[in-house]
């Protein structure tokens, strides 16, 4: 069963391609992951499976319905554009929220006092939004996309704009609300935030998908790196190293040949290399990232990833 | 079905609470005042410089005993014809033992004088301007016949026998009604479809309409805002109506008679609150479609002066085809859905039928939904787009109303 499934999907505004024919599969009960620079086609791509807007080409399904708006009551979404009335009290806004979802706004008033406390923002229950910062403000939309305990959440661009210590909680709220079984699906332009919490990852870039699947297979895309230190410099062991491998003095640096490891040892072994020190690495994501989207996309995205950090 | 009314509920109840409480609303509900207070005000500066500018003097200069002949006949007629029938009269002198030269008594500017009568009260003599003549001309030859036959013109006293309705009158008072039905919902109209043209920029603002949008249909949010300004007009109209009431009875128990419409009062009330509710629908409709469209309070500022224009024009279209009963024109302005009703409760003031009004509000329904279907549509369509996807290549410009292209 997929959470949302989408085929030949496009959007597209005044001839411009912000959705360019995406296939996407997202299976339930998953935490996925987004991944593009600015202007990609995230928000675009989230807003078409979700239903906000209409498609120009392309089905989309979200939890086997066809109308994206009839789910509504199982769905919790959090837009990149975060905003709140301002003049509504924080218990009020999540139940609020709540009742849009279906929710009485008795039990939406209650179940939001329990976040909040939860949250350990339960002194700030009745104030205005107004009168929160903005940190709070985000938890306090953050609980009114939960409280009526969705079976799809999608959270768009979810870190930005927090600080170190609330994207914790966020992620720790992402795993437990996972844990309950709960799929969650969330863009993000920060590598790491995605290598952290999913398990599996969509690349998105000028509106197509150019990867979708696990993060341990796109990670395979990439053969392991081996870093060597050896005692001598030269030896039978050197016809072991691939011819690229890179030398800096007795280290040697290079892909893991096809063979595998137990070649590679082998040869060094018998052939006194005199090893010193061997590390095999799994290319990180970023790696693969580059890899699959390629580096000027790559750059892109630690650029925005900058910005947000400074 | 269910779901969009539900949903709408939603929307309507969280705006009609933010309204209400919203110290805004006290300035809203004080809003009728302020044109009673000018219109008050500017009645009672304009009777007095009518008093004091244009009330005509009329100075006599007849023999002694006949100028007080003819003021003693303005006395005795007045409690016929009313104490501002007649002008002012003033004895200036005494023709019997004085020269009188008329022109000087007109030329003095703080006598204030229109016309000045000398002669006898057989054969007086009016000097002043023709106009002024023509004025006072019949008033004074009536008290002096009167002031000469010594007071013994015998005018019979008639038995009044009221009746409420005159069937050689009917249609024209019956138009009075109308007109009033047709200026009522128009004020109100006016006076709500304008706020409703802001109405959507605060969740835009606010940037929650993403949130709204995501969550139920967008039919629902405008269906509710319409309904939550609805229900905050009725407040208004509730309040306005008991204060006006009291008003009314503190100032004269007597409230002023108004000719009965063709179908009772009763169903004329309820027309006109029908009618009320589908020109606020329709106007409602395609002002928030319109205003949703726009980004900022100053977009909406500049559509709002020829929308109002456009109204306007509609009403008075309505107006003039009141006088047109059965006509192409009027039948023309039945049906248009926009000016239909106006035009129908002008029907309703002047026809008995029942059944065209049926019709009316059900074309009138239908084509307020589909205004909101469409204001939907468009909405979908042109606004919620993405950061500055697509808009590298202009600059980072956006379309205004979809038409042309202009800077964020």
């Amino acid at each position: 069963m997929y959470a949302i499934e989408a085929k030949g999907l496009v959007k597209q505004f005044d001839g411009f391609r912000a959705v360019d024919g995406v296939d996407l599969k997202i299976p339930e009960g998953s935490i996925f992951g987004i991944l593009g620079p600015n202007g990609a086609g995230k928000t675009t791509m989230l807003r078409t499976l979700l239903g906000i807007i209409d498609p120009d080409a392309g089905t989309r399904t979200l939890l086997g319905a066809d109308r994206p708006i009839s789910q509504s009551r199982n769905v919790g979404y959090l837009p990149e554009e975060r905003g709140l009335y301002q003049s509504m009290r924080a218990v009020d806004t999540i139940a609020f929220m709540g009742a849009l979802r279906g929710l009485s706004l008795r039990e939406g008033a209650r179940k939001g006092r329990a976040l909040l406390e939860e949250a350990g923002l339960g002194y700030a229950a009745d104030r205005q939004i107004r009168q929160l910062s903005k940190g709070m403000a985000q938890t306090v939309q953050l609980m009114g996309t939960i409280v009526h305990d969705p079976r799809l959440i999608v959270l768009d661009e979810p870190f930005s704009g927090l600080d170190a210590l609330n994207q914790a909680k966020l992620e720790k709220m992402i795993r437990a609300q996972a844990a309950k079984g709960v799929t969650v699906i969330f863009s993000t332009h920060v590598i790491a935030h995605a290598e952290r919490l999913c398990e599996r990852i969509a690349i998105i870039a000028k509106g197509k998908i150019s990867f979708d699947g696990l993060v341990s297979e796109a990670r395979d895309r990439l053969r392991p790196q081996v870093h060597l230190e050896t005692e001598t410099l030269d030896g039978p062991w050197r016809s072991a190293l691939p011819a690229q491998a890179k030398a800096e003095g007795h280290h040697w640096h290079f892909t893991l040949p096809e063979t595998g490891v137990e070649p590679l040892l082998t040869a060094l072994v018998k052939g006194k290399a005199g090893i010193r020190s061997l590390s095999i690495e799994r290319p990180g994501l970023h790696d693969a990232f580059v890899a699959i989207a390629g580096e000027d996309v790559a750059a892109e995205m630690d650029g925005a990833a900058m910005g947000d950090a400074k | 079905m269910s779901e969009t009314f539900r949903a709408a509920f939603v929307i309507a109840r969280r705006d009609f609470i933010a309204i209400v409480y919203s110290k805004a609303f006290i300035f809203f509900l004080l809003g009728p005042l302020f044109p009673v207070l000018a219109g008050f005000a500017a009645g009672n500066l304009g009777e007095q410089m009518a008093r004091d500018v244009s009330r005509p003097f009329v100075a006599v200069a007849l023999t002694q005993a006949d100028s007080e002949k003819l003021l003693a006949a303005r006395a005795s007629l007045s409690k016929t014809f009313g104490d501002g029938y007649f002008a002012d009269m003033k004895i200036v002198g005494d023709g019997a033992a004085e020269q009188i030269r008329p022109q000087e008594y007109l030329n003095k500017k703080a006598d204030n004088f229109s016309v000045v009568v000398t002669g006898t009260l057989a054969k007086p003599i009016i000097t002043g301007t023709a106009s002024s003549i023509e004025g006072q001309r019949a008033d004074i030859e009536l008290l002096a016949g009167y002031a000469s036959s010594g007071g013994r013109v015998q005018l019979p006293k008639a038995t009044p026998d009221v009746v409420a309705e005159s069937a050689n009158n009917d249609k024209q008072l019956r138009t009075i009604t109308g007109q009033i039905g047709q200026a009522l919902i128009f004020f109100l109209t006016l006076l709500l479809a304008g706020m409703v043209l802001s109405n959507l920029v605060e969740e835009k603002s606010n940037k929650i309409i993403e949130i709204l949008a995501a969550s139920i249909p967008m039919e629902s949010v405008f269906l509710g805002k319409l309904v939550a300004m609805l229900a905050m007009a009725l407040v208004g109209i509730t309040m306005w109506s008991i204060i006006g009431l009291i008003g009314f009875m503190a100032i004269d128990p007597d409230l002023p008679s108004i000719p009965t419409p063709a179908v009772g009062w009763p169903t004329f009330a309820a027309l006109c609150f029908t009618y009320f509710i589908m020109a606020y629908m329709m106007f409602g409709a395609l002002f928030l479609g319109i205003g949703a469209m726009a980004s900022t309070v100053r977009e909406v500022q500049t559509v709002s002066t020829p929308l109002t224009m456009a109204q306007m024009v509609i009403f008075f279209f309505a107006a003039f085809a009141l006088t047109k009963t059965g006509e192409p024109i009027e039948i023309f302005a039945a049906v248009f859905p926009f000016s239909s009703p106006f035009a129908m409760i002008g029907r309703a003031a002047l026809e008995p039928a029942l059944w065209h009004h049926g019709v009316a509000i059900i074309g009138q329904l239908l084509f307020a939904l589909l205004l909101l279907r469409l204001g939907v549509y468009l909405f979908k369509k042109n606004v919620l787009k993405s950061g500055n996807a697509g808009r590298e290549e202009d600059g980072g410009k956006r379309k205004f109303w979809g038409l042309m292209k202009i800077s964020r």
